[in-house]
This record gives C-alpha cells, structure tokens and sequence, in this order.
C-alpha cells in the first residue's frame, strides 16, 4: 500500500497545538506522539485531558493550528479535508464507548459500512474471504463464537456487549492498518470486558494492525506493548471544554 | 459510496414521517397540476366551441353577454332581434349564410334552441369541424327536434321518441307544451361543446308551441288551428353569420353596429372568445397563487420534520465520519433525503391526478362540459415539476449545511 514510508512511524505528532474555538484555551499544547507500526499502544488520561482532541486529530477530522501531524506517511497538515477523509476511511477503523452503530442498519450492513467508503477495505476483503459479506460474517462467527446471531438483523435488540462486538467487526474489516478504540469496554461489566478484550487482540494479531486504546482506567494497561499519559503528550493536561 | 441506499434506509426507518412528508407533497403536486390540466383544458375548449363563424349578431348589449347566450347557452338576451332586421342583413352582397337562434324554452334542464337547417350545414366547432348526427337526420317537420348527445345520453333518448318542452328555463316548470309533443328525428354526434346539451328545433316548432299561448299563460282552449301563417316568426334571439370573405367582417360588423331600424351587436367570435377568457383567468390566478401557496407550505413542513430530525442524528453523522465519510457524503446523504421525498411526492401526485381524472372524466364531462384527457405532462407542467424538485433540492441544503455545522462542532465525538 505504501511500500517506501514502512519505516516512518505510523503516528507522529510534533508540536501540535490546537484549540475548538478562537477564543478557547488550546486543548492539545505542544502535543507530541510518536507510534510505531503494529505497535500496541495504551493512551492513560481522565476526562477532558484531551483525549477525544487527540484522536480527532489522528483521524483528520480537525488540523490543528500549529504542529506537525503525520498518519499513515500523510503530513495531515499539507492534505485537503478530502483527502484526510479517505486517509481515514482507507486505514483507520474505530470503536467507541458506546452508540456506535447506525441504528437503521442491520448487524452486516453496519459491519460492512467501511467497504463502501472504501475500494481498498472493500478489496481487502474480497481478498481475504471471497466478498464484503462473506468477511463480515467471518469476523462476526469469530467476535461471536458462542452465540447465535441473525445478522440481518437490525442492531437495535443487540445488547451493549453485542453492540461493542459488531463495532469491533466493523473497526476490522479490510483490515485497516490502524484500529483506534476509545474506551470500548467502559460499559460493559467485568467478564464481557475480558472476552471483547482478548477477541480484539486475537484479531489485530490476524490482521497486524497497530492499536491504539484510549482509557482512564489503568486496569488493563498490562496488555499493551506501551502505555502513553496523556500528561506526557499535552502540556495542557487538565483544562478541557 | 452509494448514499441512495443509504438514504433510503435512514427514510424507511422514519417510515410514518416520510409518508406523510410524501403525502403532503403529493397533495401539493395534485393541486399544482390539476389547476394546470383544468386551465389548459378549459381554455382549449374554450376556444374550441365555435369556428368558421365570422360574427354573432344579436341585440345591443355586452359582447361577452352575446356570447354567453348565443353560443355558451348562458344567461338570457335582453331582447330579441326582428326578423325584418335578419332578413336585411342575411340578404347582403358577401354574406355566405346566416344561422337564427331563438332561444328561451327548455326540456327537462336543457335549454331548446330554435334554428334553421342551416345550422347542420354551417355551424362548425373545433378545428373548423361540421356537427355530424350519429342517429336519425335533421329536423324535417315541424314537431321534428333533433338533440345532443349528452342530452340523449342522460335522459336516455332516441330516435322516435316523445319530448315535451317547457315554456320558460324552469325544468319542473308547470307551463309545459304538453298538447304539442316534439318527436326526436336526430342525435347528434359528441363535440364536447354546448351543442351537446341542447335541444334543437325549427324556428316553426319554436313559434307552434307558443300559438295559443300569451306571455306566460295559457289560454283556455279557444284553440287557434297552425297554419303556415302563424308559425312565421317575428323575432329571433341572436343570429350567426358566415362570410364570403373575411375582409369583408369589419364592414359588416360597422354597418350593423350602426343600424338604424333597430339596436344590434355585432361581435367576432374569437374576441369575445379571449375578452371571456381573460375575464376567467383571474380565477385561474388565483388557483395558481393558492397551489404556489400550498407548495410552499408543504415544503416549510418537509424542512421543518428535516430540521426536528437533525438532532437526533448528530450521533449518526458522527459515526459516519468517523468511518470515512466526507462532509460531502454526509450533505448528499441529507440531500438525497429530501430529494427522494420530493420525487415520490411527485410520483405518487402524478398517479393520484390521473386517476383523479380518469375517475372524475365523466362526472366533470356531464356537468361543466369539459373533457379533460389523460395527456402526457404538457411543457408547462413539466417545468412545474422540475421547479418542485429543483426547490426540493434547494431545501435539501438546509439541513444539509446544519448537519455539516454541527458536524465541525462535534467531530468525532461521542457525547449524546
């Protein structure tokens, strides 16, 4: 996919300083990140340290004013807003807390929503199980050994445990290089936590992805390969809107 | 990215709410075109109803007046013509032929017209079209009538029967011609003109149902006998004229707006015809002010329900982009939204109109003397139509830019 940049870092963020509003004081001050591929990363910081600013600007979804930003070999700064758009849909896959899916969509139409935004995640897939469905119904028999399900489904019946797995699929598919969770198991209770877990590790394994889970609660930092404070990438730290 | 599915699945998940939007709008849609159909087709008709005729002549009076009686059998004439004044004028160098009408008696709500044969071989309607009799010939004695087709197909005449006509314009008027029954010799063909719900008799039967009779009354049974004497009229109520040349219409209509035995009118048809029309067309703004109105009305309401929803959804766009979707994909998913409601409202109006229509045909046909046919969308509607979806579109950007709003404001995040 992009053979020449396999040895930059996958993330790298230098001097990023970025603020919701003119007026506001900057949420992310001299921010730097530097992630490797396939690196396994645990982001550690309480509400309103700026997590939800960081991984916005991971994403593209805002540039920040000042800094350098680079995902996936991209410098975010020097692409348009279109182009870091489909950085995003090409390579990033996300879970968060919670709502993550489109309510009128059934289970497989949610999971396989990444692979009509992209051609590359819709022909990984392919690729990998014959066609879109097929790889999502792949991913959900595994993310779902024990249960059931009809995937045709709508996601409204799921429970959150169920919900947070269909997220997972859907964060999977085409095998995104980077797999962005932002605390996926904070509702969920202690055993469903341990089982979503140890199934996202086992498929990032699969598919080599680098993993960056975001979370205030330090209870699983020993899975990962590193853990980052928010406090070390902003000097910011505290004050959030 | 295929945002028309998308669209449409996040529509049939607000199932009730699109209905209605569609509802709303096919209403809108059946008011905007129908008004449209009835103007374009009353119009037609309008024009339709008499040609080849050079000039109608009748007592002084209004043009649209003359008009009205003589050819829409509307209203009443203020007064008659002689038949002196007829004959002078029917004897002038130019004029091809001359139709009499005498009117003032009806037959069971259908007004009865005395005329000349002439009328069957001069009298022209649509694209100078001759009336055709579908049954029978034209009157020959003079207890013959020979009646319209819608008059024959709602009193359900034919050929050989007995008509009794009323004096006066009253159908259960107490004054009927009962000792002198008319025997139907004709029916004439469909023109979708007035012709069709008149009962035409000769200028004789006309003056023999009103021997014996004086004013309004009836005289006891002194009974004068008919003879060829008495049954030769006096006067006639109006008078069609068919020239040689048409150069020759403006001198003629001079000569007897100008003459002086008696006061006359001598009006073109197809004047009159617009003078009438632009009279009616101010009825037919209106409707079109009203339809805009409810356009407008209708579409406030789409972008209103548009509006309402967009909260609800700021968690669905936030999902959409974190997946990969550009700000683009988020306002054509909104776009396509409205765009698809405004197009089944348009649909779903165009089917209801016809079949409105062909339900209605008949109904209208019997009553108002106007065909509406099933017709393809004729330019103006189509540009109609088009206008309805482009503004359907324009309206569509609203939440569109709002959804793009919120969604800077928001980005990624997951708060609800």
């Amino acid at each position: 996919m992009l053979p020449s940049v396999s040895k930059t870092p996958l993330i790298r963020l230098d001097e990023v300083e970025f603020c919701w509003h003119a007026k506001a004081s900057p949420s992310i001050k001299s921010g730097k990140l530097c992630i490797e591929r396939q690196e396994h990363v645990f982001i550690q910081g309480a509400s309103g340290s700026g997590k939800t600013t960081l991984l916005n600007i991971i994403a593209g979804i805002v540039t920040p004013q000042k800094g350098r930003v680079e995902v996936i070999g991209q410098n975010f700064l020097e692409l348009k807003e279109v182009q870091r758009d489909r950085v995003r849909a090409d390579h990033i896959g996300f879970i968060f807390q919670q709502f993550n899916l489109i309510p009128y969509l059934s289970i497989l139409e949610n999971v396989t929503l990444p692979c009509r935004f992209s051609d590359l995640r819709r022909q990984n897939a392919i690729d990998r199980s014959g066609s879109v469905a097929n790889d999502a119904i792949y991913l959900l028999n595994r993310l779902y050994s024990k249960s059931k399900l009809d995937f045709d489904h709508n996601t409204n019946e799921l429970s959150v445990g169920q919900q947070q797995r269909v997220a997972a699929a859907r964060a999977l598919i085409g095998q995104p290089q980077l797999i962005i969770a932002d605390e996926p198991t904070s509702s969920l209770d202690y055993d469903s936590r341990q089982a979503f877990m140890d199934l996202l590790f086992d498929e990032i394994k699969i598919s080599g992805s680098t993993l960056l889970y975001v979370s205030h609660d330090p209870t699983q930092k020993h899975l990962f390969d590193r853990v980052v404070k928010m406090s070390t990438i902003s000097n910011q730290g505290s004050v959030n809107l | 990215m295929n945002l028309r599915l998308l669209a449409w699945k996040s529509l049939s998940s607000r199932r009730s709410t699109a209905i209605l939007t569609v509802v709303s709008i096919a209403v809108s849609v059946v008011l905007l075109l129908g008004v449209e159909k009835i103007r374009v087709n009353a119009q037609s008709s309008f024009a339709n109803t008499i040609s080849g005729t050079d000039l109608i002549v009748g007592a002084r009076s209004g043009s649209i007046q003359l008009l009205l009686y003589s050819v829409f059998r509307i209203g009443n004439a203020t007064n008659n013509i002689s038949w002196n004044s007829y004959q002078a004028i029917a004897q002038k160098r130019g004029v091809k032929w001359t139709i009499p009408i005498s009117l003032g008696d009806s037959h069971r709500g259908f007004r009865v017209m005395g005329t000349s044969k002439d009328y069957f071989s001069f009298y022209q309607y649509g694209q100078k079209r001759n009336l055709q009799l579908t049954y029978g010939k034209p009157f020959d004695d003079t207890f013959d009538t020979v009646i319209g087709s819608e008059v024959a197909r709602s009193l359900q005449y034919s050929v050989g029967d007995e008509v009794i006509i009323s004096h006066g314009l009253v159908s259960t008027s107490f004054s009927e011609h009962k000792d002198k029954p008319f025997i139907i010799s004709g029916i004439l063909e469909h023109t979708g003109t007035p012709v069709d719900r008149t009962v035409h008799v000769s200028l004789e039967g006309i003056e023999a149902m009103h021997v014996n009779w004086q004013g309004l009354v009836k005289k006891r049974k002194d009974g004068k006998t008919l003879t060829e004497a008495n049954l030769k009229p006096d006067s006639i109520t109006a008078f069609l004229i068919g020239l040689d040349s048409k150069i020759m219409s403006f001198k003629l209509q001079r000569y007897i707006n100008e003459y002086s035995a008696e006061p006359l009118l001598a009006i073109f048809p197809g004047i009159a015809l617009h003078e009438l029309w632009s009279l009616m067309s101010v009825a037919e703004k209106a409707l079109l002010i009203i339809s805009i109105f409810v356009v407008i009305a209708t579409l406030t309401g789409m972008l209103a329900v548009s509006l309402a929803g967009l909260n609800e959804r700021r968690r669905e766009v936030a999902i959409l982009r974190s997946i990969g979707a550009s700000h683009w994909h988020i306002m054509g998913l909104l776009i396509t939204e409205t765009l698809l409601l405004t197009l089944a409202g348009i649909l779903l109006g165009i089917a209801i109109l016809y079949s409105v229509i062909g339900l209605s045909q008949p109904i209208i046909e019997t009553n108002y003397g106007l065909f509406i046919p099933i017709s393809l969308p004729n330019e103006r509607e189509f540009i109609m139509v088009s206008i309805l979806l482009l503004t359907g579109f324009v309206v569509g950007l609203i939440p569109a830019y709002r959804a793009y709003r919120n969604s800077l404001a928001d980005g990624m995040s997951t708060r609800l």
